[in-house]
């Protein structure tokens, strides 16, 4: 059997070094899914009745965070921020603005999509039954939307907590960095490292994500 | 003469500057049952949606007992309770099951007793066959059944004047009978009705007066022997002609002529 550099994994402290990398990640993904949540939903909705100069707006934003890649809103928002405004971001505060930002855009989306995509005669008729209007978003839209919303939702929170992978480029000593400081760390003594080091990763990022997907597909068949 | 349940008066209204209504004045009785028909486009369905304000109107006034309902109404949703309405597509909430389907409006927008309501409810179902549909989804539902918990869902709420708009339209035909089964034994029980539909059979024994629209105004009324056996107007004749049907070049025999087997 070819040395797939495992034993590395249980040298010191390395495997916990590794989850609390994790650590690090889980924490920048939930604040900003968080944030993302809320002020998507929120926005999502205002953006139902909008017209005119907030739309432009909303529109501009949308796209720029959209047709931008991550890692260069990140070096924008931690490096950009500092020789401009002289601001002291730490990488994970920087990160974390990085990833409302992105994330409540594209939620602010998908709430507006799953709102309208309630046909106008659910609101009629329960308009007919003599139902309030808040009444009716509680009762009957909202939870509709909020099951048409939720496998994009899930979709979205866990490509969050895959691409919290690249705030290593800001000096955040999350996952992938520990992994590189143990394969570093060990290069003479287990040449083998990266393979076994970044499949432990591989394992990490899954046991982080897959409970999610696991989560929304037992409420979707619950709800269906 | 009974009670006026339903005033209309010179209602007009309009979609981007055509006129779907035009002066239309119309009185609906206590336990009056009344038919709406005429060709599509005459603003039928229209006129159901404007009495229950789910349309802004551009002139005349709507009356329920006296009061005027429009989307303006302070009190617009109680008014709305009043009206019990039953869509072409039944409209159910499909994340609810049957029953809580018919109990959100009752005990959410009248407030009423959870149990009493589904007390009534159950009742209902019973009589429309249901009974043992409660806990179904209405995707597991059949069209005919669908539309029948509808009409329970209207009922549940006590209204004044049920409104019915075209709502077996969308049905199979041998699910139609069961749904118009129902609003037959509602007109016995002398509810007040104002129907929308294109089965003609069913508009002649359900009606106590038939209302022929045509491009938005009154073009006939009078009670349905009448209307239907002697039409008043040529457009009436012509509207009704358009449901039967004859094949000119037809012979006894079954044989075509000229085309005799030897």
């Amino acid at each position: 059997m070819p040395d797939l550099g495992l034993e590395v994994l249980w040298k010191g402290k390395n495997l916990i070094r590794l989850l609390g990398g994790l650590g690090i990640a889980l924490r920048i993904s939930l604040v900003s899914v968080l944030i993302s949540i809320g002020l998507g939903t929120l926005l999502g909705m205002v953006r139902r009745k909008e017209k005119g100069l907030p739309k432009v707006i909303m529109r501009l934003y949308l796209e720029f965070i959209r047709i931008m890649p991550q890692l260069v809103l990140l070096f924008l928002v931690y490096f950009g921020t500092t020789r401009s405004f002289g601001w002291d971001l730490s990488g994970e505060t920087a990160a974390v603005i990085v990833f409302s930002l992105w994330g409540t855009a594209e939620m602010s989306d998908l709430v507006r999509g799953a709102l309208n995509s309630i046909p106008v005669h659910q609101y009629e008729s329960a308009e007919a039954l003599g139902l309030w209007e808040k009444q009716i978003y509680r009762y009957v839209i909202l939870p509709q939307a909020v099951r048409r919303l939720l496998p994009p939702a899930i979709n979205l929170v866990t490509r969050m907590i895959k691409t919290t992978s690249l705030v290593l480029m800001i000096g955040v000593v999350e996952v992938l960095k520990v992994a590189q400081q143990i394969i570093e760390a060990n290069r003479m003594s287990s040449p083998n490292a990266a393979f076994g080091v970044y499949l432990a990763v591989f394992v990490i990022y899954f046991c982080a994500c897959w409970p999610v997907s696991l989560a929304a597909k037992k409420l979707e068949r619950r709800w269906r | 003469m009974e009670r006026e349940v339903l005033e209309i008066s010179h209602l007009r209204k309009q979609y981007d500057g055509q006129t779907v209504i035009d002066d239309l004045s119309l009185t609906v009785h206590e336990g009056e049952v009344i038919v709406v028909i005429g060709p599509s486009g005459c603003g039928k369905s229209t006129l159901l949606r404007c009495v229950n304000a789910l349309e802004d109107i551009q002139g005349g006034q709507i009356r329920l007992h006296g009061e005027p309902i429009s989307q303006k109404s302070r009190n617009l949703q109680q008014l709305r309770q009043k009206v019990g309405m039953v869509f072409q597509n039944y409209e159910l909430f499909p994340h609810m099951n049957v029953l809580d389907n018919i109990l959100l409006a009752p005990v959410k927008a009248q407030k009423r007793a959870r149990r009493e309501v589904k007390e009534e409810a159950m009742a209902l179902l019973g009589r429309v066959g249901l009974e043992n549909r409660a806990e179904s989804y209405p995707r597991q539902l059949s069209g005919g059944q669908k539309q029948r918990v509808a009409i329970v869902r209207a009922l549940c709420m006590h209204p004044e004047l049920l409104l019915f708009d075209e709502v077996t339209a969308a049905l199979d035909p041998e699910m139609v009978r069961e749904v118009l089964e129902v609003i037959l034994d509602l007109a016995d029980q002398g509810r007040t009705m104002l129907v929308v539909t294109h089965e003609m059979q069913f508009a002649r024994a359900v009606a106590d007066r038939i209302i022929f629209l045509d491009q938005g105004r009154i073009c006939e009324e009078g009670p349905p022997e009448t209307f239907f056996d002697a039409p008043k107007t040529e457009r009436a004749e012509k509207f009704l002609k358009t449901f039967t049907f004859e094949r000119k070049n037809k012979s006894k025999s079954g044989i075509r002529p000229g085309e005799e087997k030897l």
